[in-house]
C-alpha cells in the first residue's frame, strides 16, 4: 500500500496516464450502485405481490399527471413509514407491492403537509374541490396555495391514449379495448363524480374540468388495500 | 508531511506582447470562456437565489403565490436547478476551463467546443426557466426537467467531456494534479447518473413516464439524487478547492498521500450511500442498512479533504486577516467538514426517523449549499476577477462586507431550519399519558414553526444580498478594466 501512495510510488504512473486514471474511476463508481441495483431488479421477492392492487383508471392517471404538473409531491409524501404515531395519523404504512404502477414513484421527501399515501376516502368529493380552490376554506390557516385554476382549466383528455399505450408497453397491464375506450371511461367517471358533487351543494359544472381528475385521483390513494380487506 | 512536488501552475499572467525565444512557442490560455462562466455564475447565482426567497416567503405567506405559473409546487424546483445547475454548474466550468489549461499547459482543445458547451448550457437553464414554471416536470428530484432537455444536457456534456479529454492527450506536463482526477470523477460519473435516472419513455413533447416503476424507480432516483450531490457538488468542487486554495495561499497541498487516499476511498463509497434518503420506506431493509453503513463510512475521506484543504494553510493562517479569498475558502472547507459529518449523522435509522421529512433535511442541503458551494464559489470569483480583467478588485471593503453578511445570513437561515426540523419531527411523533396524539391536527405543528420560516427568508436574503454585492464588485471591477483584457500565455519549449 505504502509503495502506492509515497511520493514516487505507482500512483504516479497511473496519474500519467488519464485513460488508464478515467476506467479505473468508472469502475470504481459502478461498483456500488450495480451491487445494490442488480437484487432490486432480478429478485421477486422483495417486491411482493398484492392482487388488490390494479393499474389507474384513465381519469385517475390524468389526475396523477396534474399532481406531478403542479408539484404536489414537493410538499406531500406518499409514503407511510412503519412508526406507531405515523399509523394513527396516517393509517397502516406504505407496503412495496402499493406502488408498483407508479411512474414516477411520488414518495416525496419533504412533509411541509401531511402524507397523503392514504388520503382516498378521507374526505367527501366535495371537500377536496372547495380545499383545492382555497385550502383555508376548509383548513383554518393553511399555508397550502390555492389551486383554484383547476375549476376552470378543461379536462384534456385527447393524450390519454398514447400514454396509456406507453405505460402498456411499460409493463403495466391495461388491455387494448381499455386504452382504446379510456376517454369514454375517463368522462363517464368524471360524470358520477361531478353528479356526486352537485348533489352535495357543490359546483355543477365540473364533469369536464381538470379538478374532477385530481379529486379522483386523490380519493384513489391508498385505497387497493381497504379492497382486498373487504 | 511529505511536499506535494506537482506543478500547478503557470508561471507567466502579464504575457501580452510576449515572444518567444528561440526554440520555444508561446501557448495562450483560452481565458475568455472562462470570464464567460464566471459571469454567468454570478447572473444565474443571483436569480436561482431570487427565486429561493420567493419560495421562503411563500411558504409563511401563501399570498405570495402568485397564480399557477408562479405557485410554489412549480418554482421550487425551478430554485434547485437554477442554484444547482446554472448557479454552481457555471462555477464548476469557470474553475475547470481555468485550472485545466494551467494545469496540462495546454490551451482547451477546442475553442467551438468550449463555446458550444458554454452558450448549450444557458440554453439548458433558459428552457428550464421557461419549462418549469409552465408544469412540465418529470417530478424527480433535481432530475425535473423532461426529455427534450435531457437529451440536450446529454449532448452539451459529451461534447464538454471530449474537450476535456483531448485537452488532457495533449497536455505538457506529464503527471496530472489532483484537481484533475476530481475533474475527471465528476465528468464521467455525472453522464453515467444522468443517463441512468433518466431512462424514460416519452409519450408527448414535454411528457414522459420513466422505464422504472414504484420501488426500483425510487431506487435509481435517489441512486442519482444522492450522487447529483456527490459529483455535482462534491468532487468538483475538491478540484476546485485543490487549485484555487493552494494559489491563494501559496502554499502547497498538505498531503499528497491524504489526497490519494481520499479520492478513491469517495469515489467508490458514495455511490453505495444512495439508499439512506429511503429509510424505513419500502425499500428493502437491506438496501438502506448498506446505504447506511457506507454512509457512515464516508465521513471519514470527506474529511480527509477537509484536513487537506485546511491544513494546506499551516503557516498561512495569518494571511486570512488581509485575504477575503482566504476567508471565504475557510468558511466553505469548514462547513464541507460539517455537512459531512451531519450527512452520515442522518443517516443512521434512529436519527433519520426524526429528521427526514422535516426542515432539518433542507437546513444540512443548505448549510452545504451556502457554505459549502456558495462561499468556495465567491473565494474563486473574488481571486479571479482581477486575474482575468487585468485590474484591481474594484472594492476589497465591499468583498468583506459580502463575506460577513453572507455568513451571518447562512447562519440564520441553518440554525432557523434545524430549530424547525427538530421541532416538528418531536410534535409529529408526541403522545399523551393516554396514548394519543397530542397534535393530530397537522396543522398545528406547522403553525409553530412560521416564525421560523420567517426567520430563515431574513438569512436567505442576507445572502442574497451579499451575491448582489459581489454583482456590483463584478460589474465595477469589469467596468475599469482593459478594454481588451489579454489572455494568459507561457513560453513552452517547441
Ligand atoms: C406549500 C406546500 C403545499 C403544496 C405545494 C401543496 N400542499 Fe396540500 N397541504 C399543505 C398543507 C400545509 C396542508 C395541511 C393544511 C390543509 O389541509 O390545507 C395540506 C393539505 C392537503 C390535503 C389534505 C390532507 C389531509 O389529510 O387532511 C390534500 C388532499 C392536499 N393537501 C392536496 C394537495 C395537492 C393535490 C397539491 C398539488 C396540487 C398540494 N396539496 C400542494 C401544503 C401544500
Ligand atoms: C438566497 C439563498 C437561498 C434561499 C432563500 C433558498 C431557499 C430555499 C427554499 C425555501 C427551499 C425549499 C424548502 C422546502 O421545500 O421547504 C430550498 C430548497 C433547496 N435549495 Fe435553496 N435557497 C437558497 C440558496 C441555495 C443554494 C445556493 C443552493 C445550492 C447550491 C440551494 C440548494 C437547495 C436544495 C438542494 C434544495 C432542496 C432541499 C431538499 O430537498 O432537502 N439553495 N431552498
Amino acid at each position: 500500500m505504502s509503495k502506492f501512495i509515497e511520493t514516487n510510488g505507482r500512483h504516479r504512473t497511473i496519474e500519467g496516464w488519464p485513460l488508464v486514471f478515467t476506467i479505473l474511476t468508472v469502475l470504481a463508481v459502478l461498483v456500488g450502485g450495480t451491487v445494490e441495483f442488480l437484487p432490486l431488479v432480478l429478485m421477486e421477492g422483495n417486491i411482493p405481490v398484492i392482487s388488490s392492487v390494479t393499474p389507474y383508471t384513465p381519469l385517475e392517471l390524468t389526475g396523477r399527471d396534474l399532481y406531478i404538473r403542479e408539484g404536489c409531491v414537493n410538499c406531500h409524501s406518499q409514503m407511510i413509514r412503519p412508526f406507531r404515531d405515523e399509523l394513527e395519523r396516517y393509517g397502516d404504512y406504505s407496503k412495496p407491492g402499493e406502488s408498483v404502477y407508479d411512474r414516477p414513484f411520488l414518495w416525496g421527501s419533504k412533509r411541509t403537509g401531511p402524507d397523503l399515501a392514504r388520503v382516498g376516502g378521507k374526505y367527501p368529493d366535495l371537500w377536496h374541490v372547495r380545499h383545492m380552490e382555497d385550502p383555508r376554506s376548509t383548513s383554518p390557516n393553511s399555508i397550502m396555495p390555492p389551486y383554484y385554476w383547476l375549476l376552470s382549466r378543461p379536462l384534456n383528455l385527447n393524450s390519454l391514449e398514447r400514454k396509456m399505450k406507453g405505460l402498456q408497453r411499460l409493463g403495466t397491464p391495461y388491455t387494448d379495448e381499455e386504452i382504446q375506450g379510456a376517454a369514454a371511461d375517463a368522462e363517464a367517471q368524471a360524470q358520477n363524480l361531478a353528479r356526486n358533487i352537485s348533489a352535495n351543494g357543490g359546483p355543477s359544472d365540473l364533469a369536464e374540468k381538470e379538478i374532477i381528475a385530481m379529486v379522483a385521483y386523490l380519493q384513489r390513494l391508498g385505497t387497493d388495500l381497504k379492497k382486498a380487506t373487504k | 508531511m511529505e511536499k506535494s512536488t506537482i506543478s500547478t501552475g503557470e508561471n507567466s499572467s502579464d504575457a501580452g506582447t510576449m515572444t518567444a525565444p528561440m526554440g520555444h512557442q508561446i501557448v495562450r490560455y483560452d481565458d475568455q470562456v472562462v470570464r464567460y462562466f464566471i459571469i454567468a455564475t454570478a447572473i444565474w447565482g443571483f436569480v436561482g437565489m431570487l427565486v429561493g426567497a420567493l419560495i421562503a416567503l411563500q411558504l409563511p405567506f401563501w399570498q405570495a403565490n402568485l397564480g399557477q405559473y408562479l405557485s410554489f409546487g412549480r418554482l421550487r424546483p425551478l430554485h434547485t436547478n437554477a442554484v444547482i445547475f446554472a448557479f454552481a454548474g457555471n462555477a464548476i466550468f469557470g474553475a475547470i476551463y481555468y485550472s485545466t489549461q494551467r494545469l496540462t499547459k495546454t490551451r482547451m482543445f477546442s475553442d467551438v467546443m468550449s463555446r458550444i458547451h458554454f452558450w448549450g448550457w444557458q440554453f439548458i437553464i433558459v428552457s428550464a426557466a421557461i419549462t418549469l414554471p409552465l408544469g412540465f416536470t418529470t417530478g424527480k428530484e433535481y432530475a425535473e426537467l423532461e426529455w427534450p432537455v435531457d437529451i440536450l444536457i446529454a449532448i452539451i456534456w459529451v461534447i464538454f467531456a471530449v474537450n476535456f479529454f483531448l485537452t488532457l492527450k495533449i497536455r505538457r506536463e506529464k503527471h496530472m494534479y489532483v484537481a484533475l482526477w476530481f475533474y475527471i470523477a465528476t465528468i464521467v460519473t455525472v453522464a453515467v447518473l444522468h443517463i441512468g435516472n433518466s431512462l424514460a419513455i416519452p409519450v408527448g413533447l414535454f411528457k414522459s413516464y420513466p422505464i422504472f416503476a414504484g420501488v426500483q424507480d425510487a431506487f435509481v432516483q435517489w441512486w442519482y439524487g444522492h450522487n447529483a450531490v456527490a459529483f455535482f457538488l462534491t468532487t468538483p468542487f475538491l478540484g476546485l478547492m485543490y487549485y484555487f486554495l493552494p494559489k491563494a495561499a501559496e502554499r502547497p497541498v498538505f498531503s499528497y498521500r491524504l489526497s490519494i487516499v481520499h479520492f478513491w476511498s469517495i469515489v467508490f463509497l458514495y455511490i453505495w450511500a444512495g439508499p439512506h434518503h429511503l429509510a424505513y420506506t419500502a425499500v428493502p431493509e437491506w438496501a438502506v442498512t448498506l446505504g447506511m453503513v457506507f454512509s457512515i463510512m464516508l465521513w471519514m475521506p470527506s474529511w480527509g479533504g477537509m484536513i487537506n484543504g485546511l491544513f494546506t494553510l499551516r503557516g498561512a493562517w495569518h494571511k486570512l486577516r488581509d485575504s477575503v479569498v482566504l476567508k471565504m475558502y475557510v468558511i466553505g472547507i469548514t462547513f464541507y467538514g460539517m455537512s459531512t459529518f451531519e450527512g452520515p449523522l442522518l443517516s443512521v435509522k434512529t436519527v433519520n426517523a426524526l429528521s427526514h421529512y422535516t426542515d432539518w433535511t433542507v437546513g444540512h442541503a443548505h448549510a452545504g449549499a451556502l457554505g459549502w458551494n456558495g462561499f468556495m464559489t465567491f473565494g474563486m470569483i473574488y481571486w479571479l476577477l482581477p486575474r482575468l480583467w487585468n485590474t484591481k478588485l474594484w472594492s476589497p471593503r465591499l468583498a468583506n462586507t459580502h463575506f460577513w453578511v453572507g455568513t451571518i445570513g447562512m447562519l440564520l437561515y441553518v440554525m432557523a431550519l434545524y430549530s424547525a426540523g427538530v421541532t416538528q419531527g418531536l410534535m409529529w411523533r408526541a403522545f399523551d399519558d393516554a396514548g394519543r396524539l397530542v397534535y393530530p391536527d397537522f396543522m398545528e405543528t406547522v403553525i409553530q414553526i412560521i416564525p421560523m420560516y420567517w426567520v430563515r427568508l431574513v438569512g436567505g436574503l442576507l445572502y442574497l444580498t451579499g451575491m448582489g454585492m459581489l454583482g456590483v464588485n463584478m460589474i465595477m471591477t469589469i467596468r475599469r478594466a482593459p478594454e481588451k483584457p489579454t489572455d494568459a500565455a507561457i513560453t513552452v519549449a517547441l
